[in-house]
Parts: C-alpha cells; sequence; structure tokens
C-alpha cells in the first residue's frame, strides 16, 4: 500500500520538475528590457489609484466559512458511502438523518439570507417616510 | 510482480504527454472550434516551410512565444510569490493525472503493468484533495500582484472555487453508494460487463442526475465561460492581469490541462473509463454470440484508444458550451451552485440510497 504513495511522491517529483525546467528554460531565453512604466501596475494606462490590498468585503469569509462547515460534514459521508451496503438499513437511516441535518442546515443559512449575493446596502426605512410622518404631524396639529 | 522505476517514469511520461499534448491541442481546438461555429475561417497563418494544416501549428508557435517573451515582474509586487503561484497552479493541475486510469493491464513479459501511474486505493479522495489545492494557484498570483483587477478576480475566483468544491464532493457520492469504493481502476472495472446483455454498464445509466451535475461544477471548477467571471476578459480581466510571458502560459495552461481533468475524470466515473463496449481481457464478445479473440496487447491498445476518444468527446462538449452559452452574472454564478446543484446532489444521494436499499 504503501509504495503506491511512493508512485504519488515520483509524480510529484517529476510534476515539480517539469514545472521547474519550464520556468528555467524560460528565464534562460526571454528577453529583458525592465522600464519603470512597464514595471508599474497595471489600470488600463490610468496611475494605479488606491492600496489593493484591503480589506475585502465579508460576504467572501461568510461564503468561506459555510465551505469549511459543509465540507467537513461531507468528509464524514466518504467512508460511509464506501461500506454502505454492507451495513444495512440501520446505518442507512443514520445517515439520512445526518444528510436531513445538512438540509437543515443549508435551510437555515438559506433563511438568514447568507447565500443571496446582491444585498441592497441600505434599505431606507419606507414604513415612516418624512412625508408621511408630517402629514401625521399636521392631522394632529388640525385636530 | 512490482514495477520497476524505469516503468513508472514510462507511465508518468506518457500521462503528461496525454494531458500537455491535449491541453495544448485544445488551444488550437478553441480558435478553430469558435471560428466555424462562427463561420470565420480561424488561425491558419502559423506555417514551417509553406506548410500550414490548417493552423496546427499555432500551439507551436505559441510555446515557443510563450519561452521567450519577456517575464516581467511588477515593481509593487511580492516577488517570490509572484514568480511561484503559476508554477502552484499548473502543478496542482497536472499531478491529478496520477490517479487516472487509462487501461486495464499490460503484460510484458512476466511483468503485469498496471496502465495508471499510482494504483491508489483512495484514488478518488486524492483527487479531490488535489482539486481542492488548486485555488491557491489563483489566490496566490492574485494577491502578489498588488494590483486591484487581479485582486478582484481572485477573490471572486476563490468565493466561486471553494463553493463548487462542496457541490463537487456531494455530485460523485451516488457513484461512491454505487460501486463502494474510491479506487477509481475498481469503478472502472465495475462498469465492464453489460446490463440485460446488450448495454454497457456505464455509470451514466445509473447515476443520469449525478452526471449532469457533475459536469455542470466540473467547468465551473475550471473557471471557464460561462463561469468565468474570475476572468472576464471585457471587464477586470482576472487574477492574471499582470502576468506575462511565461507566467501568464502557465495560467493559460492550467485552464486546458482542468479542462482535460474534468473530461477524464467525467470519462472514468460516468462512462466507463477504458472500457470498451463488450470487449473482455481476451477479446470482444457480442451479444449475438460472435467471438473475436485478441491478445493482450491488442486489447491494451483498444482500451487506451477508447479511453483518448471518449476524452476527446468530452473536451469537444466542453468547448462547444463555452462557445454557445454568454457569461453569466456572479451571484447567478453562486445561486447556481448553492441554491440549486447542492440542494439537488443531496437529493442525489437520498434517492440513490433509497434505490439500492429497495432492490437490495
Amino acid at each position: 500500500m504503501l509504495q503506491n504513495f511512493a508512485h504519488i511522491l515520483v509524480f510529484l517529483i517529476f510534476g515539480a520538475a517539469f514545472v521547474g525546467i519550464n520556468i528555467t528554460i524560460s528565464r534562460l531565453l526571454q528577453a529583458r528590457n525592465p522600464h519603470p512604466v512597464k514595471l508599474s501596475t497595471y489600470e488600463c494606462g490610468e496611475l494605479p489609484e488606491g492600496e489593493s490590498w484591503i480589506q475585502f468585503n465579508i460576504r467572501f469569509y461568510v461564503i468561506a466559512l459555510i465551505f469549511l462547515i459543509f465540507e467537513v460534514e461531507i468528509a464524514f459521508l466518504f467512508p460511509w458511502a464506501v461500506v454502505f451496503k454492507s451495513l444495512g438499513t440501520f446505518a442507512f437511516v443514520e445517515m439520512m438523518v445526518f444528510v436531513f441535518i445538512l438540509i437543515i442546515g443549508l435551510a437555515y443559512v438559506w433563511g438568514k439570507g447568507d447565500l443571496e449575493w446582491e444585498k441592497p446596502a441600505n434599505v431606507p426605512d419606507t414604513s415612516v417616510s418624512p412625508l408621511t410622518e408630517s402629514k401625521e404631524l399636521t392631522q394632529l396639529m388640525a385636530s | 510482480m512490482a514495477e520497476g522505476i524505469g516503468i513508472i517514469l514510462l507511465k508518468f511520461g506518457f500521462i503528461l504527454l496525454f494531458a500537455l499534448g491535449l491541453g495544448g491541442l485544445l488551444t488550437w481546438v478553441e480558435r478553430k472550434q469558435s471560428a466555424i461555429m462562427q463561420d470565420r475561417i480561424g488561425a491558419n497563418r502559423a506555417s514551417i516551410f509553406g506548410l500550414r494544416l490548417i493552423g496546427l501549428f499555432h500551439p507551436l508557435a505559441d510555446a515557443i512565444k510563450m519561452f521567450t517573451k519577456e517575464s516581467f515582474t511588477p515593481a509593487s509586487a511580492e516577488k517570490f510569490l509572484f514568480t511561484l503561484a503559476p508554477a502552484i497552479s499548473v502543478f496542482f493541475a497536472l499531478i491529478g493525472f496520477a490517479v487516472i486510469p487509462f487501461g486495464d493491464k499490460l503484460i510484458f513479459g512476466d511483468t503485469v503493468v498496471n496502465l495508471q501511474v499510482a494504483p491508489l486505493n483512495v484514488g478518488l479522495l486524492y483527487l479531490f484533495a488535489v482539486a481542492g489545492l488548486a485555488v491557491y494557484g489563483v489566490v496566490l498570483g492574485a494577491w502578489a500582484s498588488r494590483n486591484n483587477y487581479a485582486m478582484l478576480g481572485g477573490m471572486r475566483a476563490a468565493a466561486q472555487m471553494i463553493s463548487y468544491e462542496v457541490a463537487l464532493g456531494v455530485t460523485i457520492f451516488g457513484s461512491i453508494m454505487i460501486y463502494q469504493t474510491v479506487d477509481l481502476q475498481q469503478i472502472v472495472h465495475l462498469q465492464g460487463g453489460t446490463f440485460w446483455g446488450w448495454l454497457p454498464a456505464w455509470g451514466i445509466f445509473m447515476q443520469p442526475l449525478g452526471f449532469i451535475l457533475f459536469l455542470t461544477v466540473g467547468i465551473a471548477e475550471t473557471k471557464r465561460v460561462p463561469f468565468d467571471a474570475p476572468e472576464g476578459e471585457s471587464e477586470i480581466i482576472g487574477y492574471f492581469i499582470e502576468y506575462s510571458g511565461m507566467g501568464f502560459g502557465m495560467y493559460f495552461l492550467t485552464d486546458f490541462v482542468e479542462t482535460v481533468m474534468i473530461s477524464a475524470i467525467t470519462v472514468t466515473l460516468f462512462f466507463g473509463g477504458w472500457q470498451v463496449p463488450y470487449l473482455l481481457a481476451d477479446g470482444f464478445h457480442f451479444p449475438w454470440g460472435e467471438v473475436w479473440l485478441l491478445n493482450n496487447w491488442t486489447v491494451a491498445l483498444f482500451q487506451i484508444a477508447s479511453f483518448s476518444l471518449k476524452v476527446m468527446f468530452f473536451l469537444w462538449l466542453q468547448m462547444a458550451i463555452r462557445w454557445t452559452l454568454p457569461r453569466f452574472r456572479y451571484d447567478q454564478i453562486l445561486r447556481l451552485g448553492w441554491k440549486y446543484i447542492l440542494p439537488i446532489s443531496l437529493l442525489n444521494i437520498v434517492l440513490t440510497g433509497i434505490v439500492i436499499m429497495v432492490l437490495k
């Protein structure tokens, strides 16, 4: 069994060597004419605006979190799926409960709105608009 | 009989030639197929001694260009990671091929050569580990470039790839449940034989839903049209915006090698891998009773040819999809992954389980 992983190791070493040789050959062959303008950050001919190492949008972080949870739960399914036929009905029902919990998790995230990509940033509360408020006020004043 | 290091190297060479050859050829197919679909002539100018050969020398010309063009690093970039990122990207795309079986067994004197570089009993898990690592090449490159567009593309690519990573895992559970193994060579073996004596026992007939879901997720994982929001040539250009020369070439190659990879996995899981209908280890056994006996070498050649042809068919299909559909909006991509494909593939697990339990 371990011998099979040795095959993988050989494959990894030669894969890395292949990539390394490619880079080296291109290093040896390529032209080299550095110029300050050429080395500046590309932004469609404009001067680069702002820093790019910024705090990214929180949505990406939430997606990564959901990914982590689901990926770990899916890893639990692998050992079951491989021996599923020989385990019988009880294991099947047990795992269906697990999948059901997984689906509840998905429904929760869905219901929380974390799977929506377009979120209105700041929705003005239309239920009490200044106009209606003033109307009510004027009515109050009139009475 | 253990295989010597020489045989492993030969197999490694073969699979590398297979992946890179098809990947290189795809750069030509991409241009030629789009030209045919759009009623143009397409790439046909590269010639050797006046011989044009319908543009087949273009991949060669591209390779020469990639090697000789200046590959400069922007002054503000993180130099080490900037150089490393495309190499990582193409490396992770290549090493997945270690577990793809491209034939059964070749008997070579008293040595039995298994036509698979690494006969791993956890092949499918290895593939998913490697596929999960692919996101690093993209994100590192984007971050190290220190460019606004690259960063945008990198963030999009990361969120898209990990979203579809989950779905990719769930879509193949149906197949694992049917075959009760994650050894790819064994999965292909189990797809030999026939249903009712004439229909090849390929995975697609047992997992039609799983196949459609897997192919969709696979195309999304390669980040090509219609899922190419991380690149988006007409808007942000993407995570490799600062790359030139070999760096760009490697990212480009990664895309094509990943396309070959997705085709290879699809063929292995759902289309019988190297199986040829009615071909057993000793020759053809047709359902109408006729038998053609063949020797081991001919059978192996048939199997390798069958695997290659099936992979090429899926490459063609992915190219046709790529030139037919427009790019999806980013929110549509994420919605498709989380709200449609993930629940449907969870349902696929439940349905497959129920059907297996009932049949038992």
